[in-house]
């Protein structure tokens, strides 16, 4: 799966760290909400596994802009968050 | 985190990089060649680069497009180091940089983070209410400009380049330069032409 700029995202609403031991790069408040891809970065090895010492697969990294009142409940409307984001946590929204 | 080492941490430390030694993975030569280059990072590397990019088109592309080689071309070692992006400033967008999991900062052209930009404090606030937080550091943004906080989550390191102020026009790029600061190149505040 490679995202074009201009794809609509929704970060998936997982909490896999409640489970287990866990090393993740997608921050809580972004968990579960819409954004839309800005552009593919590159691909990286999976931190999730070599924070464990794992060989890490290959992961497609983009950078997802949101709205960032939507996602606070407060804040200047217009006003945006931009953040960079594994594959495995987007769903097409 | 904060505070002295305990001698423990540092003979813990001695013996972690005997045996890193002694297995070939690094070596005395390389650990001090990392200081040394840890050591020259400064904001004057990052505030050089956006002074050309003001003055200098065809780096400027560069810098957006490759922020690692431009830095490269400005004789930073990016080796090693992870990749760099640049977020350019416009008259309708200003871009505010955070790690909110850490502490992530682009030292290669900036050099340490300050004390701030590691707080709890900020890594709460600047994505949450970052116009506060930016007035706080007295910065007001013009009517109309909107605010882009980049929450710098993974494997990039992100450097703003801010918008060139006006009154500054027929500088050369070391006057220019010399008007860049650190804050500057995170969005917590603007330069002016002083």
């Amino acid at each position: 799966m490679t995202l074009e700029p201009g794809a609509k995202v929704r970060v998936r609403d997982a909490w896999p760290e409640r489970h287990a031991p866990m090393h993740i790069r997608t921050p809580h408040y972004l968990r579960g909400r819409q954004g839309v891809v800005a552009r593919h970065l590159g691909t990286f090895a999976n931190p999730e596994a070599i924070a464990f010492g794992r060989v890490g697969e290959p992961r497609d990294l983009y950078h997802v802009v949101f709205d960032q009142p939507s996602v606070w409940g407060e804040g200047a409307a217009g006003d945006t968050l931009m953040v960079e984001l594994f594959e495995h946590w987007l769903e097409e929204a | 985190m904060a505070g002295q080492p305990t001698p423990e941490s540092l003979d813990l430390l001695e013996k972690l990089v005997a045996a890193l030694i002694r297995r070939g993975i690094t070596s005395e030569a390389a650990i001090a060649a990392k200081i040394a280059s840890t050591d020259r990072a400064s904001p004057e590397t990052g505030a050089r680069m956006v002074a050309r990019a003001w003055v200098d088109p065809a780096y400027r592309a560069l810098l957006l497009r490759d922020g690692s080689a431009a830095a490269e071309a400005m004789g930073v070692t990016m080796a090693g180091q992870p990749p760099l992006g640049v977020l350019e400033d416009t008259e309708a967008l200003h871009h505010l940089v955070v790690c909110t999991l850490c502490s992530c900062y682009p030292r290669a052209v900036i050099g340490y983070p300050p004390h701030w930009y590691k707080s709890a404090a900020y890594r709460a606030r600047a994505v949450r209410e970052p116009r506060a937080v930016l007035a706080e550091f007295g910065t007001v943004l013009p009517a109309g400009m909107q605010v882009r906080v980049v929450d710098s989550t993974a494997d990039f390191r992100w450097m703003v380049l801010p918008a060139r102020p006006a009154g500054t026009e027929g500088w050369d790029e070391a006057r220019l330069a010399a008007i860049v600061q650190r804050d500057h190149l995170v969005g917590v505040s603007l330069p002016h032409a002083a």
